[in-house]
């Protein structure tokens, strides 16, 4: 069973992430999963959240990206929420305490990530102690 | 027959490639000269025949065989003959023969002209590049055969998943391919140096074309495989920093980082070991982008041939060869001798500024790619997104892009500051005027694209800058790509920041006769209405679009079902203008009877691509100015040799 | 052989930093190893395990049974929260196993995710009806609320409304005995 759905996933090299037919609800997506918030400020900072938050349904896509239903009811969560006023950070906190740091594309500084933050910073101390006394003086200069 | 004689190629060509690792050894001991000899033509012999067996694929699929496994697994006999022949590659044993395929081509093109190198050099690399092909062909001819029977032959193929039936899928994956197996000629000859100890301007010359040319490719590849992803997806989105895509990022930074000190270690003999672990690293990370991919261990929506058995094949066959060739690096590198050196502000100093920036970069795509398989082997599931990646790679990008616009003025070994100042001061003074002017009208962008949107311009200035004060009639080919290449990449910044900054998104609820204003169209849905494709059925919303009140054109985007595999797929709709991007996509029918419409204006978002290709078109030139060169003296010296032995006589 | 391990040789001690590319390709080889082995379990683990259900009142889904809301889980006796809907293939293959649960007695809610009442209706019918109480939840937002990420899920809620245990896919017949044993803690 595990090797004929690796065979069909083969097969979708541009899959979208719609499930089996079979298993496709009937109910018209939520209100606001394909509708914007009308204040235009609103819908920016709706859709800048959307685009970080992680479709729990889908291979690797955010709920922005998806069209599946669940992420058309977080989008409608998402929408309703920021358009009630509710800061884009707290959605996204309320999301980790229920799905932890998984449905969050923007990783949270913690113990466990510190390393991708210091990853940058580590790689150009390398770089600056692999090139330290490399450099002959400049005699243009002198 | 043909599927037995392209067997019986395959295995005859694998023998040789033993016989030609085992030559070429034997060649480098002291005593081996007799070997010397046997080690060309064994690889000339074996790239004709694995490309004798590739035909013999092709020609299988073109004639739909039936009674071959993968033909009937793969294909159908009523496809058109450009589906029938990506469907060769469409597959995981045809794409594996095709990587062996322009491995051996190579290892016998590089046989057949390479002069330059010492003969030891060059027998070790061909025996590097023998090693390297006997494994993949022990995973082919083992573990993947292509030219399989069947019993009994189908009746009918089995087609290609509809999904697949896109020219897209003609184009990009043997592109992205030949750029990766390519790197593995530069990673031979890497080998082949750390052997004989010659890491010298002679090496990076005979690598230089390799390097370009699989660059090209993979540029290319990497182009139209965003494009692909972007109208294929229909949310408008064209990176999304997806593992499939980062596997082919990887290669690409590690080769442009190559190809750059390639240039250094050509003409100033500098850069040596550096440039040795590059070639390592280019194909390395080839091989890590193959293995990421085809072993499904990272979650994608690209998914390809997804197999996790045939993931630790690659794994093994990644660690012997990987593995080998650091170690050969450690045991080897130190007796390298250290190159010419430079001072600070010269060429070769902007060109190592260059690689640490684009190593950096490779480096962050690395660990921020792996990271959630790391933090998953403890115990805690993260994910690592484009609010990652943007940023951190921007902090390498940025400080890259402002050597970019000033290296290339440098002169080599040393140079003065002052001599390039105003070559450097126009296009700083452009630079921050348009991030003043982007503060003040349009507050609202966000940093990245607002320094995206003032560097462009400023970058595309500097990188005609190298042309000052030249004859451009006699200004060499190699020069002009470089020129056309750094173009390529402001004109794609500038698109990248275009897109994100001044993207306008309307989702609507549409009834036939209503108009919609998105950007500078105003979009009416004429009607909706059911059309059938040979394997398709789709609903086609037709809609009018008027650009600023002008007169109307008409675009189709569809939602289509396929029927044989069940699946579906939304074809947007886009209309390109030389400012912008239109791009529509049919939704679903809501409750009340109108139609969801998702309606995009993106300005200038085609630039990303037009980009990509100016990229790849500097590629071109500067290979076709080299490899003239090379030709050029290839000829003149064969005629000297000519005449000396006709004087001889 | 991560980037950020140039091989160049440094000026005094090149020893170890020409080493430093293997360590790191061979870290990479320990990790995609593991990663290789590991069952490729693509589950989303609710967060939301050993806290309290947040509050929510959702209007039943079905003619014969009432609507489902926080207060119906603080009653001192541990019950289960079966998020399902009848769109889907697992819930039907559950059926039989949430059927042998109520019949020793489990106590069963239902969260029926965006389901049409005929089509709840058809779906009791043909698989049975174990549940005491099944809320209509048509935005999925108690599935969100709870860290739920698909159907179907069945959740453990001990007396006073503390979510103990959760278990991801359909029930099959040898995760009955788990579920009981977890209901038996809970009530504890």
């Amino acid at each position: 069973m595990k090797r004929l759905w690796l065979a069909i996933m083969a097969l979708l090299a541009a899959a979208l992430c719609s499930p089996p037919l079979a298993a496709q609800d009937l109910l018209p997506p939520a209100p606001y999963a394909y509708k914007q918030i009308a204040d235009p400020a609103l819908e920016a900072k709706a859709q800048t959240l959307m685009l970080t938050l992680r479709c729990l349904k889908c291979q690797s896509q955010s709920i922005a990206d998806s069209d599946a239903p669940m992420a058309g009811d977080m989008r409608h969560q998402v929408r309703t929420r920021i358009a009630a006023g509710e800061d884009p950070e707290a959605i996204r906190v309320w999301l980790i305490e229920r799905y932890g740091d998984y449905v969050s594309y923007t990783p949270q500084l913690k113990p466990i990530t510190w390393p991708l933050f210091a990853a940058p910073l580590i790689i150009l101390v390398l770089a600056a102690l692999l090139l330290r006394g490399r450099f002959r003086r400049s005699k243009a200069a002198a | 027959m043909i599927a037995e004689l392209g067997l019986a190629m395959l295995w005859i060509a694998a023998a040789l490639a033993a016989l030609q690792l085992v030559a070429g050894c034997l060649a480098l001991t002291p005593k081996g000269g007799l070997f010397m000899g046997l080690v060309r033509p064994v690889a000339i012999a074996q790239g004709v025949l694995v490309a004798g067996a590739f035909a013999a694929l092709i020609w299988l699929f073109l004639s739909t065989d039936l009674s071959v496994k993968l033909v009937a697994g793969n294909s159908h006999a009523a496809k058109p003959w450009i589906f029938k022949l990506a469907a060769t590659w469409g597959n995981h044993e045809g794409s594996m023969l095709m990587w062996v395929t322009i491995m051996s081509i190579g290892g016998g093109v590089v046989a057949l002209v390479e002069k330059r190198l010492r003969e030891e050099t060059l027998v070790a690399t061909l025996a590097g590049q023998a090693f390297v092909s006997l494994g993949f062909y022990a995973f082919l001819l083992l573990a993947s055969n292509p030219f399989q029977r069947l019993p009994e032959p189908a009746a009918e193929g089995q087609g290609l998943n509809p999904l697949l039936q896109d020219i897209g899928l003609a184009f990009h994956p043997p592109t992205l391919y030949v750029g990766y197996v390519g790197l593995s000629i530069a990673f031979s000859f890497a080998i082949g140096a750390l052997v004989t100890r010659d890491v010298g301007p002679a090496f990076a010359r005979a690598m230089r074309p390799w390097v370009l040319g699989a660059w090209i490719f993979l540029t290319l590849g990497i182009t139209a495989g965003s494009y692909w992803a972007y109208y294929t997806l229909g949310w408008g989105g064209w990176w999304f920093w997806d593992p499939v895509e980062n596997a082919s990022l990887m290669p690409w930074l590690a080769a442009t980082a190559l190809l750059h000190s390639c240039s250094v270690l050509a003409s100033r003999g500098a850069l040596k070991a550096w440039t040795v672990m590059l070639g390592v690293v280019a194909f390395s990370m080839s091989m890590v982008g193959t293995f990421l991919v085809r072993s499904g261990i990272l979650t994608s929506v690209h998914a390809f041939a997804v197999d996790p058995t045939r993931g630790s094949f690659i794994l093994a066959l990644l660690a012997i060869y990987i593995g080998g060739a650091l170690t050969l690096f450690a045991l080897r590198a130190n007796t390298v001798t250290e190159g010419a050196r430079f001072s600070f502000v010269s060429r070769e100093a902007s060109l190592v500024f260059n690689n640490v920036m684009l190593c950096g970069i490779l480096g962050i795509v690395l660990i921020g790619t792996l990271y959630p398989l790391l933090t998953e082997a403890m115990g805690v599931k993260v994910s690592v997104g484009p609010p990652y990646f943007n940023p951190v790679s921007a902090f390498f990008a940025i400080p890259m892009f402002l050597i970019m616009a000033v290296g290339p003025l440098l002169r080599w070994r040393d140079d003065k500051a002052a001599r390039i100042t105003w070559a450097v001061a126009v296009p700083a003074f452009l630079a921050a005027a348009a991030l003043l002017g982007i503060v003040i009208f349009a507050p609202a962008v966000s940093v990245l694209s607002a320094l995206g949107l003032a560097l462009a311009p400023a970058l595309a200035l500097a990188s005609l800058m190298p042309l000052r004060g030249r004859n451009l009639r006699r200004t060499p080919l190699p020069i002009y790509g470089g020129v056309l290449a750094h173009l390529g990449i402001a004109v794609a910044l500038f698109g990248m920041a275009s897109e994100s900054a001044f993207s306008t998104e309307k989702l609507a609820a549409m009834n036939p006769g209503d108009v919609q204003q998105v950007g500078p169209y105003a979009i009416t849905l004429k009607g909706i209405d059911p059309v059938a494709g040979p394997n398709w059925t789709a609903l086609e919303a037709t809609l009018a679009a008027s650009y600023e009140g002008a007169a109307p054109i008409i675009l189709r985007p569809q939602a289509r079902t396929f029927s044989n595999p069940p699946g579906n797929r939304t074809e947007s709709a886009l209309s390109t203008r030389w400012n912008g991007q239109l791009y529509l996509v049919l939704g679903e029918e809501a409750a009340d009877g109108r139609w969801q419409m998702r309606l995009w204006w993106k300005p200038f978002a085609p630039l990303i691509w037009y980009g990509g290709v100016l990229i790849a078109l500097g590629g071109l030139l500067a290979l076709v100015g080299r490899v003239a060169r090379d030709v050029k003296r290839l000829v003149a010296t064969d005629k000297i040799a000519f005449r000396r032995t006709a004087q001889g006589r | 052989m991560s980037a950020q391990a140039p091989g160049k040789p440094g000026p005094k001690k090149p020893g170890l930093a020409l080493w430093l590319p293997l360590m790191l390709f061979a870290g990479f080889v320990v990790l995609v190893i593991y990663g290789l082995s590991r069952n490729a379990n693509t589950d989303v683990v609710s967060a939301f395990i050993g806290k309290p259900l947040p509050a929510f009142d959702l209007p039943p889904a079905s003619d014969d049974r009432p609507g489902l809301a926080t207060a119906d889980f603080t009653k001192g006796k541990p019950r289960l929260l079966n998020v399902f809907a009848s769109w889907c293939v697992p819930c039907a293959v559950e059926a039989p196993q949430l059927a042998a649960l109520a019949a020793k007695g489990v106590e069963i809610d239902g969260v029926a995710i965006r389901d049409r009442k005929q089509d709840l209706a058809q779906f009791l019918a043909q698989n049975g009806n174990p549940f005491a109480r099944i809320g209509r939840d048509d935005l999925s937002q108690v599935q969100l609320a709870i860290g739920s990420s698909g159907v179907p899920e069945t959740f453990v809620i001990d007396g006073r409304g503390v979510i103990r245990y959760q278990h991801i896919g359909d029930i099959r017949p040898e995760d009955v005995p788990i579920i009981l044993r977890k209901l038996a803690e809970a009530g504890a």
